[in-house]
């Protein structure tokens, strides 16, 4: 609940945009005199789709992205683009995969890379879990990422139970490698430390912000919308726990 | 059986043969090839031996005369799982082909897919780098088409289905599997009631290559056949970026979607009617 809950503080006075699923929440709202879109996906126990009523991006939340930020995109106005982020995962079952639940959410993937592509600042904001191909279909492609600091809140490919079954491991092997490998873990300072975050912030009522918490978020979202200067992810190459990404790019330039 | 004995297979060829396959003779040319070492720093100090090319070929040259730029997984290493340096490999080549495309040189790009998606042993890493993948597809791809190849025998899995999903053009054989999640990952998640991973002809008829094509999820389907593939990559690239990319047609398919009565299991013939109408 804890998308809902930062979008509907996040969006207080808001116009809510229609004609979109239920699972997704969506409205143009003010921050700090900026105008914004704000986009999360929430949970809808009536969901069509039975594998994604509590908040996972299925097969209508993909394209359902999509068409949110398509419809910004067409606008032409440049207003920044809000993707707040808590998508325990992607959907499993069987009409997701016959449907082509891939297809779906590189749909959304694709638009926000296209929103960031035409200028238009985005930024994702972390309350919650950001799993796997939920995460890529909706936070990854921002200019700006941003992580509560919760134990809550945690960006990884693949649950623990899954993640320790397919590499042979048990959950508290999983668990040992984890503390020492940083890409491993699941905590949000170890992912701090591979340098893909902008900012992580503290609030003090993670799950029913205080409008002080939520004055200081929507401070933090201005300024990274301020200091977004480029339309790549090139702001996430430099730490020393990703060196090899910007070795690898540079050995490439060089044998072009 | 002349055809049968014609044919040489694709599939059967590793990561850097199907590369040099595809490219016009003479032309390949590998980047941070093997012997430079460029290995994962992750997987030794977890047990796991590394390989000299992390499983990624990156290879530039020209097919019919058009310059390309090839990255092939090597689906042997790892299940085609994409750590930090293979995954870098891709998206830095895929961003250096856009950058040619902004000075005027005017490079496509080719993806021969056969990968598991992230590795789960750099787990985060292996993430963000296919985050990097998606964001260069979509960038390239307003200049020139990038033509994804799902061959098998691995198939094509996790967030690099996505990057199929991204590609102008997406090539399949009948080998080929494409598909979000792994089927065992969701029979764990979901139940074996929604999914059963050991029920080949199920998977096959739901995520294989020919019901993708049917369904209009793939672009062509072509015989596990090097000449056929070649020409239908050369084609393709011939043929320059489609008018609108599968990933840009989301009021379609959410029509689509909601003409679809979902409260029933899926049957494949479902999907084929619901996506293709009489085409199927």
């Amino acid at each position: 609940m804890r998308g809902l809950q930062w979008f509907n503080a996040l969006s207080t006075g808001a116009t809510a945009v229609e004609g979109l699923p239920a699972s997704l929440k969506v409205a143009d709202g003010v921050l700090g005199g900026q105008p914004v879109r704000f986009i999360a996906v929430v949970t809808d126990p009536d969901n069509r789709f039975p594998r994604a009523r509590n908040g996972e991006v299925g097969l209508l939340e993909g394209w359902g992205l999509a068409k949110a930020v398509d419809d910004a995109i067409v606008r032409g106005d440049q207003r920044p683009i809000i993707a707040i982020v808590d998508v325990p995962s992607q959907a499993y079952g069987r009409r997701e995969e016959a449907l082509g639940i891939h297809q779906a959410l590189a749909a959304a993937a694709d638009s926000y890379a296209r929103a960031r592509l035409a200028g238009y600042p985005v930024i994702g904001l972390l309350v919650g879990k950001a799993m796997s191909g939920a995460f890529l279909a909706h936070g990854y492609q921002a200019n700006r990422l941003i992580a509560l600091r919760d134990p809550g809140v945690m960006v990884h490919a693949m649950g623990k139970a899954s993640a320790a079954r397919v590499t042979l491991r048990s959950v508290e092997e999983l668990e040992a490698l984890a503390a020492s490998v940083p890409p491993m873990a699941y905590d949000i300072d170890s992912f701090a430390s591979l340098g893909l975050l902008w900012e992580t912030l503290s609030v003090s009522q993670i799950e029913q912000p205080t409008a002080d918490d939520v004055a200081r978020v929507g401070d933090c979202l201005l300024k990274a919308i301020r200091d977004v200067d480029g339309r790549d992810l090139n702001g996430r190459l430099g730490a020393s726990n990703r060196a090899a990404s910007s070795h690898v790019r540079q050995l490439l330039r060089e044998q072009w | 059986m002349t055809d049968l004995l014609n044919k040489h297979s694709f599939v059967e060829l590793g990561a850097r043969q199907r590369a040099r396959a595809l490219l016009d003779s003479g032309t390949f040319r590998e980047l941070i090839d093997p012997f430079q070492r460029v290995m994962s720093p992750w997987l030794s100090r977890q047990g796991v031996v590394p390989q000299a090319d992390d499983g990624v070929v990156i290879a530039k040259g020209s097919i019919a005369g058009l310059p390309v730029v090839i990255a092939a997984i090597e689906g042997n290493f790892q299940g085609g799982s994409l750590g930090e340096v293979g995954g870098a490999k891709i998206a830095g080549a895929l961003e250096l082909a856009a950058e040619d495309n902004r000075k005027g040189i005017e490079t496509r790009a080719v993806l021969l897919l056969e990968t598991g998606g992230v590795r789960l042993q750099e787990a985060n890493l292996g993430l963000a780098a296919i985050a990097d993948i998606h964001a260069a597809i979509v960038d390239l791809r307003q200049y020139q088409p990038v033509i994804g190849v799902v061959a098998g025998s691995v198939g094509c899995f996790g967030g690099m289905s996505i990057a199929a999903g991204l590609c102008s053009y997406l090539v399949v054989t009948r080998e080929a599997r494409l598909g979000l999640n792994g089927p065992q990952v969701i029979e764990q998640e979901a139940g074996l009631e929604e999914y059963d991973s050991r029920d080949r002809p199920f998977i096959w008829s739901l995520t294989g290559g020919e019901q993708r094509f049917n369904s209009g999820l793939a672009d062509r389907y072509v015989a596990d056949d090097v000449a056929q593939i070649q020409q239908t990559v050369t084609a393709l690239l011939q043929q320059g970026v489609p008018a609108q990319p599968r990933s840009r047609q989301a009021e379609y398919y959410l029509a689509r979607l909601n003409a679809l009565d979902a409260t029933p299991q899926i049957e494949p013939a479902t999907v084929r009617a619901l996506y293709q109408g009489e085409r199927s």
